[in-house]
């Protein structure tokens, strides 16, 4: 699938620009942070990337996918999970069977996942009672089990708390260390810190930065990187 | 004024007296609307869903006029299929005007775009929550489809029973197209008419609450069905 | 599980379904007949003794003489059984009927409130009531549905030298439905009402209303039936169809006929043949 390069994106809704001219070339391995105030267009960045929206300009080009089939290869977590009115398990399953196994692959395989992510012993359960917490874990657990190579995540852990947060950002980590490259968005500077390999910054819908982690907190190139290091840090 | 009274007394004596008769068309009011609601669900189910997930031109004049035809008087339906089952209609070759059969076309017609109008606005609303989770998960239009059917079921069950309610509460095409003929086409309500047009009002009003208890308990069955099902699926 | 569960809810109800072989059992024929007829009770008397002599199950639809002759018209009915000579008659010229029979007649009453706004209780002559009925304005409920009941009152309207239309929306009010509902319109309203004598005795909603005029040989009534003409609607059940014609002006059918009663009265007088 890697590299993914992205060739002078735009995307706009009505007559606003959302996205202006991005370019930018993704490489497998390092988690990669999208960063940037609200606003400024990461998540529609990310769903361009993903292929849930269209650009209204400009490519992106998955450089390693072998046939054309680039979407069985990627999954997405969003900011709200949307929880399908069935079973923890018939969630995952779900998922599992539209990428074409069958049922009692499907079921082996969710099961394990729903361990991992700590979520074995509601199983049963009606996904759409779980808590905040339990519910972005499952929908973690969903797009995990696809086996993707790429994992987009949009500012999953906005509506959490601390103690949730903290279970999520470790199970980022966990599918990071299976071989799975984390593309994610965030506006937390801390958590941008905690997960992030490299930076992509992003203000009013421009690229303004791709560097590595410690490079962009040490010495940010752009005056507006600067600013938001400054308001964000506490 | 006792007439009430004398209503009551006359429902209970046909209830408990279990009148064979009664029974027969009882029966026979069940057995057409219920037909009449299955095949209405059959087609105005995926007809809902299709329009829900689909973006083609006249759509949104389809959505009017599908709305519109909720409101489609009984009497009308029943005159326009009672000349196209008429011997000098089109259709009269098949014979089956003055039958249950073409009551259940009529009431199929009088409910179809109700199941299909609702179920669209439903099914539009989940699919506005669900859009993207279920592309990113790659659902095809189809299985999407069958995804917000199954995740919406008990609303649409609901409005199943208000197609049931509807069907089994209407005369007025019933009455031109079965011809309210002793022992083969006489409903509860055409039977309620007839008794009326007697002058038999205590009767007539014992009949109406034997058929208002009546859909009282599917409904209450429905309910029972829906509250136990939600606590398990969520 | 629950996949199960929906399974056997989609077969319960498809086994509601009506199956054909359900409704197309034993042989039967189609007449296209009057409320009055049906509602009288007439017709719950006589069919089953048909039924039971020749196995043909008649099924009867009930609406106004010019409904009923309409359907046998468009040939949704085997056999018409009404009451407006004139139409009937014109039915045949026009081919639609084969051959019309005279069955039975009853009368019409002329109906209204006791307290009488007109002074007509215990007349004998309808046309005389009629005028006083205009004169004083007193309310009048009327079919105003074209059946052979509404023809018959206009009819007479018409030698009493009144044209009712002038009191239209004011004394004059048409129903447009059947003589149930015009008959419970009446009683609501304390008006005078034109009635078949089978329907008024079988009604249960009367309130104030009462016999006023009856006995005139102009209220006379008659019923005629005549098979559908195959030659116009071949698949007009004829030989059961003239049958169930043949039975009711037979001797038997006659007699079936005068033996309906409701309490003491009788309801139709046969009169085939005659």
């Amino acid at each position: 699938m890697l590299p993914l390069e992205l060739d002078q994106l735009t995307f706009s809704a009505g007559n606003a620009a959302i996205i202006r001219g991005i370019s930018a070339r993704i490489e497998a391995g390092p988690r990669t942070v999208i960063l940037g105030p609200n606003g400024a267009g990461k998540s529609v960045l990310m769903r361009l990337c993903h292929g849930l929206l269209t650009p209204t300009s400009g490519r992106v080009v998955w450089h390693g996918s072998k046939n054309g089939d680039v979407r069985r290869h990627q999954a997405m977590v969003f900011q709200r999970p949307v929880m399908l009115r069935r079973s923890a398990l018939a969630n995952v399953v779900y998922g599992l069977k539209l990428a074409g196994k069958s049922r009692s692959q499907s079921e082996l395989r969710a099961m394990d996942v729903l361990e991992v992510v700590g979520l074995a012993q509601h199983a049963a359960r009606p996904a759409r009672v779980l808590s905040g917490g339990e519910q972005q874990r499952l929908a973690l657990a969903r797009a995990w089990a696809l086996g993707p190579d790429v994992l987009f995540l949009d500012e999953p852990t906005a509506n959490l708390d601390p103690a949730s947060t903290q279970d999520i950002e470790s199970i980022i980590n966990a599918i990071h260390a299976s071989g799975t490259k984390i593309i994610m968005t965030t506006h937390n500077l801390g958590q941008a810190r905690r997960l992030g390999d490299e930076i992509l910054f992003i203000s009013n819908g421009r690229l303004v930065e791709h560097t590595p982690i410690d490079r962009f907190f040490k010495q940010p190139a752009s005056a507006e990187a600067a600013t938001f290091i400054k308001d964000e840090m506490p | 004024m006792n007439s009430l009274g004398e209503a009551f007394a006359a429902a209970w004596k046909l209830i408990a007296g279990f009148d064979a008769e009664l029974a027969q068309v009882v029966g026979l009011s069940l057995q057409v609307s219920l037909s009449a609601v299955v095949i209405a669900t059959l087609i105005g189910l995926p007809l809902g869903a299709m329009i829900a997930v689909e973006r083609f031109p006249g759509r949104q004049t389809l959505i009017v006029l599908l709305n519109a035809l909720m409101g489609l008087p009984p009497v009308v339906v029943g005159l326009v299929v009672y000349l196209l089952l008429s011997r000098a209609g089109p259709l009269g070759s098949l014979g089956i005007l003055f039958t249950p059969t073409a009551m259940v076309i009529a009431q199929a017609v009088l409910i179809t775009p109700i199941i299909a109008a609702l179920s669209r606005q439903i099914i539009e609303d989940a699919w506005r929550e669900y859009d993207e989770q279920l592309r990113s998960l790659g659902a095809q239009r189809l299985n999407a489809a069958m995804t917000l059917i199954w995740d919406t079921r008990f609303s649409l069950l609901t409005i199943v029973l208000a197609g049931f309610g509807r069907a089994a509460a209407e005369v007025g095409a019933v009455m031109i197209v079965g011809g309210n003929i002793d022992g083969v086409t006489r409903v509860m309500t055409t039977a309620i008419a007839l008794e009326t047009s007697k002058g038999d009002l205590p009767l007539a009003l014992g009949l109406g609450i034997v058929l208002v208890t009546l859909v009282i308990v599917l409904n209450a069955l429905a309910a029972i069905i829906r509250e136990m099902a939600l606590r398990r699926y969520g | 599980m629950r996949m199960l569960g929906s399974a056997a809810l989609g077969l319960a109800l498809l086994g509601l379904l009506p199956g054909p072989a359900a409704w197309a059992q034993k042989k039967f024929i189609t007449v296209a007949s009057t409320t009055s007829t049906e509602q009288s009770g007439l017709f719950k008397h006589l069919l089953p003794i048909f039924e039971k002599k020749t196995g043909i199950q008649v099924r009867v639809v009930a609406l106004g003489t010019g409904q009923a002759l309409d359907m046998g018209r468009r040939g949704d009915a085997d056999v018409v059984f009404v009451h407006d000579k004139v139409a009937e008659e014109k039915f045949v010229a026009d081919g639609f009927g084969v051959q019309r029979f005279e069955v039975m007649y009853n009368d019409f009453l002329l109906v209204g409130p006791k307290a009488d706004p007109a002074k007509i209780a215990g007349g004998k002559n309808i046309i005389e009531a009629y005028q006083k009925i205009a004169a004083a304005s007193a309310p009048f409920a009327s079919r105003g549905d074209k059946s052979g009941t509404h023809a018959a009152e206009l009819r007479l309207w018409k030698i009493s030298g009144v044209d009712p239309r002038t009191g239209k929306g004011g004394w004059y009010r048409e129903t447009g439905s059947g003589m149930g509902p015009t008959l419970n319109t009446a009683s609501a309203m304390n008006a005078y009402a034109f009635t078949d004598r089978g329907t008024w005795l079988s009604f249960k909603n009367r309130g104030d209303l009462v016999i006023v005029v009856e006995g005139d040989r102009q209220l006379f009534n008659q019923y005629g039936v005549m098979l559908v003409n195959p030659a116009k609607h071949p698949h007009v059940k004829k030989e059961p169809g003239q049958a169930f014609v043949d039975w009711v002006i037979s001797a038997e059918g006659q007699k079936a006929i005068a033996d309906y009663k409701i309490g003491a009265d009788q309801l139709f007088f046969p009169n085939a043949g005659r």
